[in-house]
């Protein structure tokens, strides 16, 4: 993209945030889109990044890409694979308008979250435009930086309600040089117990997946171990003393983590009009949950840290499974909702739900006022 | 170090003693007599971190010993407006828990309870006085340990770490602090305890645990922290590479990531530190090397084995001129001795020496040594080079006479040279020392006037009344207007001893 291109953008980004502020028109950020569905939801007038597009540095010795925040995954993706490398978060994006922005203001992380660390982690850098429609960079291209507060990584996970965020750089990683998948018939509380006890060790376990049903019996549990070759050959035999697994066929292998990532395995389709799509984040003490009115399948991803599962999208059903989460505390989503369900409820857990954050409630909205203290940006996505 | 105290004209001098009587009466009730100290005698250990350029008396110290005595210090000190100064263990490298003269020092060494471990979580929680070290000795019959490992890790408590986001060698593969914690309990300046993160992968709302991480004690006192521990590596292997050339040296770090290869540790030491550091552990350097690299390989043996004969090809493509590999663990800490004890042995060639801190891209490690050497003549100082070269943190450390002011005020020149060449070649000022009192005039080269701004919107958000450590880090605007015309005048700063508003 050239510098004019480039400046002429931001300046009408710029445009739109000082409008807004001044006529009171909250707007809504909006990368591909992929994911409007996501947060809570609002009627704002869209403010599209996809104009704002490009690589803008990538030096693979440096395991730094820099890109604006309208440039599709893919083609970050695409990129990265050219010098063998990797986003070891795993960004799920879903269709081909997933953007950079997009991703990491939804902060989500895939299968590889449970070994490399979630998006946040990998956050080194950010240009962004406040609700003032300044011009501001915080953190930088490098791996360690502590000069100022680390502002560019508040922003994963902020659904675009702080700012406007312009350019990122993340941290990017080499490809594992082996990968292998390996599946056994399992039931969950073995599988919760397994994949813990092989965390605690020096194995190359890169991703688990169990998938089961709902009433608590048998399922089948899938890991992924990724390292070294030598490693990777070392540790099959070690799992296999263990429960009997089968190693997949790669090409099955491959489809399955991205289909769990991209929410295409059947656990995750057909969501019935009435029904929500849970998302429980637990921590990973937490044994098999008894979940009232789920329906068929439970899937369990980063050793049962996240959990999904479809039921009733109903407040009470909500309130029920929040109450489950917080009491092992953790939190729940209602993550995807089915098309009859209320598109205006709440879709978070609140922080006033949790213990200890009345004070953080008055943390964050100081926070947010201080960023945008017009409110300009999608107040409402966010909780 | 140098003595910088401030002198206090005598009618500030009957004001502040008088807010000390007042505090020291506030405060006598709720803490026991050996944990209040207030009598220049007591205090003086705790004038300064561990900068001893930057030095300065404190009303008083407080020691609490439970997270409760912590809120109600916080709540009276809130109450009369009296700034805190929270401390660890006092080894941080840039004064940021250097007391302030109207404020309380508060510190944390006496909670040291290792609260819990859980070996089938993979997490320890522990108060925030507890060493960096501590907790890997706490968990080492388990098969686990702490990874982030600063080279203060004997001494630097797990709060300090929090607060400076601190890493050492290992980090480049295990990561920093922020890698590595999943929790932090904390106590607003208000009083208010809060926690920023959660056991599970995430929380509800705005990922507030990412900001404190670093934070320098100026958002919230540290009273817990829950760490992440990870399986101990069953082997570890090092390879000692030399080479004659310091750039062909840094190429090779370059060239050993772009191969995909994420070694446990890459470290690079130039030949006036070798030199200084064989003399002090004879480890069996190669003294005419111009540059030597320590590049470790963990894991299980078969993956180090791999791993260890594609370093060593990437090395000698890169034209290493002599490698040496590590054939047993003893072997291994001998290689290792010597860029574990460059400090000492910089300490051994000088009265004093000044331990930078900045961060570049891997690629212009050259770049900045070349600088580096140009500098040295034009201070007529020299420079020990010794650095996390896999991250491109470095750690010149410019030797000097203490007793000599004028040499200080050359070396912290120096110093501030190098922080704005690293600016300058897309890096950052401070890499895990933290910004304290040291580098906030360079914090005015880094970042402009907007994101200062944002920078106090977030103080203000956690501590709107400035209380919590509010001189460090985050320079005022008047501050930066003022050194920004004094670095254009070009001599050095007078007076940096004062407060600039
Ligand atoms: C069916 C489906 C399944 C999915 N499954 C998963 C899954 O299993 N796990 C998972 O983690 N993710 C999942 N995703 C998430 C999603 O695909 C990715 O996170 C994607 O990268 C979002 O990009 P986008 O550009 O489409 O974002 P958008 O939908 O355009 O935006 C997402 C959010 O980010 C904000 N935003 C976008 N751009 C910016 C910007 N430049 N500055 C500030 N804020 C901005 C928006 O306001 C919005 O709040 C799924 C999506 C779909 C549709
Ligand atoms: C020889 C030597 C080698 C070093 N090597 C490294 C290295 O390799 N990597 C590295 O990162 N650092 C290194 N350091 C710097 C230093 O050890 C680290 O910054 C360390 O994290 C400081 O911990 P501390 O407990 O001593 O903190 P202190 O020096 O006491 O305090 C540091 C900062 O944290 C704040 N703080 C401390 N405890 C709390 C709390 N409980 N709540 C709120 N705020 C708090 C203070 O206000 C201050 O701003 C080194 C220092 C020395 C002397």
């Amino acid at each position: 993209m050239s510098s004019l291109q480039s400046s002429s953008a931001i300046d009408l980004f710029r445009e739109q945030i000082l409008a807004a502020s001044k006529n009171k028109t909250p707007l809504s950020i909006q990368g591909g889109g992929t994911k409007s569905w996501y947060g809570n939801a609002n009627t704002f007038t869209k403010l599209e990044t996809r104009s704002y597009s490009g690589i803008l540095e990538y030096q693979p010795e440096e395991l730094v890409i820099t890109a604006c925040a309208g440039t599709p995954l893919k083609e970050i993706e695409a990129v990265l694979a050219e010098k063998n490398q990797v986003l070891a978060f795993e960004p799920p994006h879903f269709g081909d308008g997933a953007t950079f922005g997009g991703a990491i203001a939804a902060g989500l992380a895939g299968p590889g979250r449970i070994s490399a660390g979630n998006l946040r982690d990998f956050v080194l850098g950010a240009r962004i435009l406040d609700g003032k429609g300044q011009d501001l960079s915080f953190g930088g291209k490098v791996m360690k930086n502590v000069a100022g507060y680390d502002v560019s990584r508040l922003l994963p996970g902020s659904m675009g309600t702080l700012s406007l965020l312009l350019e990122a750089s993340v941290k990017v990683l080499p490809r594992p040089a082996a990968t292998t998948t390996l599946r056994c018939p399992i039931t969950q509380a073995r599988a919760l117990q397994l994949t813990n006890e092989w965390a605690g060790q020096p194995l190359p376990l890169s991703a688990s997946c169990w998938i089961g049903s709902s009433t608590g019996g048998d399922g089948e549990l899938t890991i992924r171990l990724a390292g070294a070759a030598a490693a990777v050959k070392a540790a099959i035999p070690l799992m296999g003393a263990a429960v009997n697994v089968v190693e997949l066929d790669p090409s099955v292998a491959d489809a399955f983590w991205s289909n769990l990532r991209e929410h295409e395995l059947p656990a995750f389709q057909n969501l019935n009009n009435n029904d929500t799509l849970y998302r429980l984040a637990l921590p990973a003490v937490c044994g098999p949950l008894a979940i009232p009115n789920m329906n068929d399948q439970l899937v369990l991803e980063w050793h049962g840290q996240q959990r999904w599962f479809t039921a009733s999208g109903d407040d009470v059903t909500f309130a029920t499974v929040k109450t489950l989460a917080n009491a092992n505390g953790g939190h729940a989503t209602r993550f995807k909702q089915g098309a009859h369900v209320d598109p205006n409820q709440q879709r978070f857990t609140l922080l006033s739900e949790q213990a200890h954050s009345v004070a953080l409630e008055a943390v964050q909205a100081r926070l947010k006022a201080s960023f945008d203290p017009a409110g300009v940006f999608a107040t409402s996505r966010l909780p | 170090m140098i003595p910088m105290n401030m002198v206090i004209p005598p009618p500030e001098l009957a004001a502040i003693t008088a807010l000390q009587s007042k505090l020291v009466s506030a405060l006598r009730p709720i803490l026991p007599e050996h944990a209040l100290l207030w009598e220049p005698e007591d205090t003086i250990p705790y004038e300064c971190d561990g900068l001893a350029a930057y030095r300065r008396m404190p009303l008083a110290v407080a020691l609490p010993e439970t997270e409760e005595q912590v809120a109600r210090i916080l709540k009276i000190c809130f109450n009369m407006q009296v700034p805190i100064v929270p401390r660890g263990s006092g080894t941080g490298l840039s004064g940021g828990a250097m007391p302030m003269s109207q404020g309380l020092v508060l510190s944390l060494a006496k909670l040291k309870k290792i609260i819990s471990i859980d070996p089938f979580t993979r997490t320890a929680v522990v108060q925030p006085g507890v060493r960096n070290l501590a907790i890997s000795e706490a968990v080492a019959h388990l098969g686990l340990y702490y990874a982030p490992d600063p080279s203060s890790q004997i001494a630097c408590s797990i709060g300090g770490n929090v607060n400076e986001n601190s890493g050492g060698v290992h980090c480049l593969k295990y990561g920093l602090t922020l890698h590595n914690v999943l929790k932090v309990r904390g106590i607003l300046m208000s009083g208010e305890i809060v926690e920023f993160g959660s056991l599970a992968p995430d929380s509800p709302g705005l990922d507030l645990l990412a900001v404190v991480m670093g934070s320098e004690g100026m958002l919230a006192v540290v009273t817990e922290v829950t760490v992440k521990l990870i399986a101990k590596p069953k082997l570890a292997r090092v390879i000692m590479a030399s080479f004659d050339d310091i750039e062909k040296g840094a190429d090779a770090v370059a060239a050993i990531i772009a191969a995909g290869i994420i070694p446990a540790g890459l470290e690079m030491m130039d030949k006036a530190t070798t030199r200084a550091v064989e003399e002090f552990v004879h480890a069996g350097y190669d003294l005419d090397a111009e540059t030597i690299l320590l590049c470790e390989s963990d894991g299980t043996p078969e993956e180090v084995a791999e791993e260890i004969e594609r370093m060593t090809k990437v090395l000698e493509q890169a034209g290493a001129s002599g490698i040496q590999i590590s054939q047993n663990e003893a072997e291994r800490l001998k290689f290792w001795s010597g860029r574990k004890n460059a400090f000492p042995a910089a300490g051994r060639l000088a009265p004093d020496y000044y331990c930078m801190d900045g961060t570049i891209p891997r690629r212009n490690i050259g770049t900045l040594l070349r600088r580096i050497q140009g500098m040295e003549k034009k201070y007529g100082l020299a420079c020990l080079n010794v650095f996390h070269a896999g991250d491109g943190n470095m750690h010149p450390l410019i030797l000097f006479n203490g007793a000599d002011q004028e040499e200080w005020h050359r070396a912290e020149e120096f110093g501030t040279e190098i922080l704005e060449a690293c600016v300058e070649l897309d890096g950052t000022i401070t890499g895990e020392h933290g910004v304290g009192i040291e580098k906030i005039n360079s914090m005015c080269v880094q970042f402009g006037e907007g994101e200062r701004e944002s920078f106090w919107g977030v103080k203000a958000a956690f501590d709107p009344e400035k209380l919590l450590n509010p001189d460090k880090a985050i320079p005022t605007l008047n501050r930066c207007a003022e050194y920004g015309r004094m670095r254009i005048s070009g001599g050095s700063v007078p007076h940096p001893e004062l407060e600039r508003f």
